[in-house]
């Protein structure tokens, strides 16, 4: 029931048998860090799984296994340690045994007494047996979309799956129905809550109102079937990063959306509702504040990792762009060569020396067949190459929300600290002008806001703290893309 | 003599000719410049006929030098019976230098290399072009040459021997007012041929088939073209996609470079094999079908000098004048038909064994580009 199966073309098929230990990995407890680094990690690893389908079950053991080593739970003194552990992983090229090697340096760090050789077993037994001890494990898949109801109120339906040893779950595997505006809910919820803490909040797909009207309205052509395909998939890939990320499993929004029956409809989800209105308004005036006010940043990290990621991001998209001209360029050489070849045919059904006839209509069949091989190239062009993009860009601009989160807390923080000053300036003016009944109310007023400032300033470095981790994983997740090269090159 | 002669002939579209076992007249076009809009050939003859002055010899010849002495051949009475080699299309060069003026303008959003590269293949397509106009030329010339009757043409020989410029002899706007009225008496022909009785099962089955085939080989070209025009579009995707990796990561992704230029050099293959040839033989039916017309309206006019001779008959006045003029209708029509004959059935065999060798060429390329892309990047998955 792993994510990463659903999302190849059945071109693949060999690579089930490694795909279940990628699940588990996912699943695993540990560090954030690494939790987030294995999905983009798995992601890649599905991509490329046909080279390395031999070599691949021994290191996601021995990986895992290292994992387990560490303590539970988020532990701040380890994390610059942690962190550059990270960023060596994917700094090296990918190649299994570098990655053996450098994980097998850290079990020296654990505080957990696990001999080596545990490493380098690789049997399965050995494998559940962990998984048992381990408290993370979630595992979620997204299937089976259905059409409820008729005409405008129509939508789709999707089962939602998950199969977990967790004890908050109240049982080992459930299934229940969510629908599009569900999911989105979810992530409004969550990135209201949580991005505060500078946590990213993986994105959503796209609402597409010309892909749902023709749901609604019953059409059946290949392209809404293509349309449902890439929302199942990119709403799998949503909800597995939400729950891979330890901090947002914890969420009682997570497990409700997960477990509740029925879920209370999300309103404020849609575009044309007063919410809605109020998004579109903040984002506007986000936009504008941004652009006045600048935060002199006093960490480089911050500057250039948020260089890195706008250069990333551009890169991205140009690729995007051009792969998606690919995939319509093919789509058009497929027609034409189906009529083409429907052409010749009936040039080789009009010539009257039976030989070169006979060339000919053959001809006309290999050029049909050419046209369906062209046709499967496009759609496995577009399912794995394309929405791959597609998605990776929207995470970096969720990454880009991350960093814009800080700077507001910056800016709020440079507020709260003027109104401070503010404050003060007045309770020197009334002590000079000796009011005592407005001095007190003064100093109660300073108080508070000195609370707020406080706070803040917490907050800020809290989320500093938390987004400059996880922005480390993101960035070092688009160094996999130089395995994908190596996949298209297989086109 | 003449069957075999045209069917070795046909053999070899390509550069080098071997032309049959008559060495008596060997044309090539060793050379050709390119200015501005316009193409300079320059027609070389070799020859051990003493109606030429000299036995090897080399003259310039421009595209409206070729135009002029197929309108000529094409005019003369004496070879309304055969079919003339169809004239060489104007040498195009509009996409590729539409295309240049594409990349040129777009030259500030792409990397270095990738412009390089792009521009490389813009020049491949150009070269491409260039020599597709030369061989077009060629075998026209080659054609003439080969053909018993034609390569005795004084014209013919003016047109390879004459060292000054040939335009002097080319009656500019007599030729466009000319051209304009061949199209409407084309036309009228259409309706002419299909109207008419015929009394030969040859030619009538000959007049079906043609049609037919003329109206199919024209959709099947422009087909053609679309195809080969989309595998242009990939080709050049592949590159732009290469040069973003490229961008991106730190490693070379040549494995898409080479795909791209691969899919670039099938696309240009097929369109060299398969498009020309389509597009040549559709040509070559419109000459044929230009016989057929001849030869129809070369009926008309003996059916209608047989219904002038009855007139005549009748008001009893100019009966041997009538008579005298059917009589050369008739005679005029049946060497038509005869000749209209022999040049079909050559034509046919012809037709077949060109088709023949360019298709069996185009498919041992396409296999050796397969072969080199699975070789390049071995597919490492059991599929």
């Amino acid at each position: 029931m792993s994510a990463s199966l659903n999302r190849k073309p059945p071109l693949f098929p060999e690579t089930e048998e490694p795909e279940p230990d990628m699940a588990d990995e996912d699943s695993d407890e540990g560090e954030d860090i690494f939790v987030s680094n294995s999905k983009p990690e798995s992601v890649s690893r599905g991509v490329s799984q046909p080279e390395r389908v031999p070599e691949e079950p021994e290191d996601l053991f021995s990986e895992e296994r290292c994992r387990s080593t560490k303590a539970n739970g988020v532990h701040p003194d380890d994390d610059t340690d942690l962190f550059a552990e990270a960023r060596t992983d994917f700094n090296s090229d990918k190649s299994s045994s570098s990655a053996q090697k450098e994980l097998s340096d850290t079990p020296s760090t654990s505080s957990f007494s696990r001999t080596p050789a545990a490493l380098h077993s690789t049997s399965l037994e050995q494998l559940e047996e962990e998984e048992a001890k381990s408290s993370f494990d979630v595992d979620v898949a997204v299937t089976n979309p259905e059409k409820v109801g008729d005409g405008m109120n129509a939508y789709m339906a999707y089962k939602v799956s998950t199969r977990s040893s967790l004890s908050m779950f109240k049982s080992k595997a459930f299934t229940v129905r969510r629908r599009f505006s569900d999911f989105l809910g979810l992530y409004e919820k969550l990135s209201v809550k949580q991005s505060l803490h500078g946590c990213i909040i993986p994105p959503p797909p796209e609402k597409s109102v010309v892909g749902m009207t023709k749901m609604k309205v019953g059409m059946d052509d290949p392209s809404s079937v293509e349309f449902l395909e890439r929302r199942r998939a990119a709403l799998e890939r949503f909800l597995q990063r939400v729950v891979s990320h330890p901090l947002l499993l914890q969420d009682p929004d997570v497990r409700e959306f997960l477990e509740r029956d029925d879920l209370p409809r999300a309103v404020n989800t849609q575009t044309l509702s007063g919410a809605g209105f109020l998004k579109m308004i903040t984002k506007a005036s986000d936009a504008v504040s941004k652009m006045t006010i600048k935060m002199n940043e006093s960490d480089t990290w911050f500057e250039d990792k948020f260089q890195e990621v706008e250069a990333e991001e551009q890169q991205l998209r140009k690729l995007h762009v051009v792969v998606d001209s690919l995939v319509n360029h093919r789509k058009e050489l497929c027609v034409n060569t189906a009529i083409f070849a429907k052409s010749m045919a009936m040039l080789g059904n009009s010539e009257d020396s039976t030989a070169l006839s006979r060339a000919l209509s053959q001809l006309a069949e290999v050029e049909d067949k050419m046209e369906q091989l062209h046709q499967e190239q496009a759609a496995s062009d577009f399912f794995i190459f394309a929405e791959l993009l597609a998605d990776y860009i929207r995470l970096l601009a969720a990454v880009r929300g991350c960093f814009d989160q800080r700077v507001r807390s910056w800016q709020r923080w440079q507020e709260a600290q003027s109104t401070l000053q503010k404050k003060r300036e007045a309770e020197a003016k009334l002590l000079w002008a000796n009011k005592p009944d407005k001095l007190q109310q003064a100093k109660e007023e300073i108080t508070e806001v000195c609370l707020v400032h406080n706070i803040v300033t917490f907050l800020l470095f809290w989320s500093s703290c938390c987004g400059g981790r996880a922005v480390g994983c993101i960035i070092s997740a688009t160094k996999a893309l130089s395995l994908l090269k190596q996949e298209q090159s297989q086109f | 003599m003449t069957s075999l002669d045209d069917n070795s002939k046909e053999k070899l579209r390509s550069v080098s000719v071997d032309l049959n076992n008559d060495a008596s007249l060997v044309i090539d076009i060793p050379d050709a410049l390119c200015e501005r809009d316009m193409v300079k050939f320059t027609v070389h003859t070799k020859t051990t006929l003493s109606s030429f002055q000299k036995p090897d010899f080399s003259v310039p010849r421009q595209h409206e030098d070729f135009i002029w002495l197929h309108d000529t051949l094409v005019e003369t009475e004496e070879y309304a019976g055969l079919i003339i080699p169809p004239a060489p299309p104007k040498p195009d060069f509009e996409s590729p230098r539409e295309k240049m003026h594409k990349l040129g303008e777009g030259e500030a959003s792409m990397t270095k290399e990738e412009y390089a590269k792009m521009k490389q293949e813009l020049e491949a397509e150009y070269l491409a072009v260039f020599k597709k106009t030369v061989q077009v030329h060629e075998v026209f010339l080659q054609r003439l040459s080969s053909h018993p009757v034609l390569s005795k043409d004084r014209n013919f020989q003016i047109f390879l021997e004459y060292d000054q410029d040939l335009s002097v002899r080319r009656k500019n706007a007599k030729e466009m007012f000319g051209g304009f009225f061949k199209n409407m008496v084309k036309s009228a022909d259409e309706v002419l041929i299909s109207g008419i009785k015929e009394v030969d099962d040859f030619f009538e089955q000959e007049k079906t088939f043609l049609l037919d085939y003329f109206s199919k080989i024209k959709d099947s070209t422009a087909k053609a073209e679309k195809m080969t025009r989309s595998h242009k579009n990939i080709a050049d995707d592949y590159i732009h996609i290469s040069a973003t990796l490229n961008a991106i990561c730190a490693e070379d992704s040549v494995g898409v470079e080479i795909r791209g230029l691969l899919e670039g050099r099938v696309a240009s293959d097929q369109e060299l094999k398969l498009t020309e040839l389509l597009r040549y033989y559709m040509r070559d039916i419109q000459a044929a079908k230009d016989l057929l017309y001849r030869r129809a309206r070369a009926l008309a006019n003996y059916e209608n000098s047989n219904k002038a001779l009855d007139k005549a008959r009748l008001k009893s006045r100019d009966i041997p004048q009538a008579e005298e003029h059917q009589q050369q209708c008739l005679q005029k029509f049946d060497r038509l038909s005869e000749s209209a004959k022999k040049e079909l059935t050559s034509f046919k065999g012809r037709r077949v064994m060109a088709f023949k060798k360019n298709l069996v060429e185009m498919a041992e390329l396409e296999i050796k580009h397969a072969k080199v892309s699975l070789t390049a990047h071995p597919i490492k998955h059991t599929v």
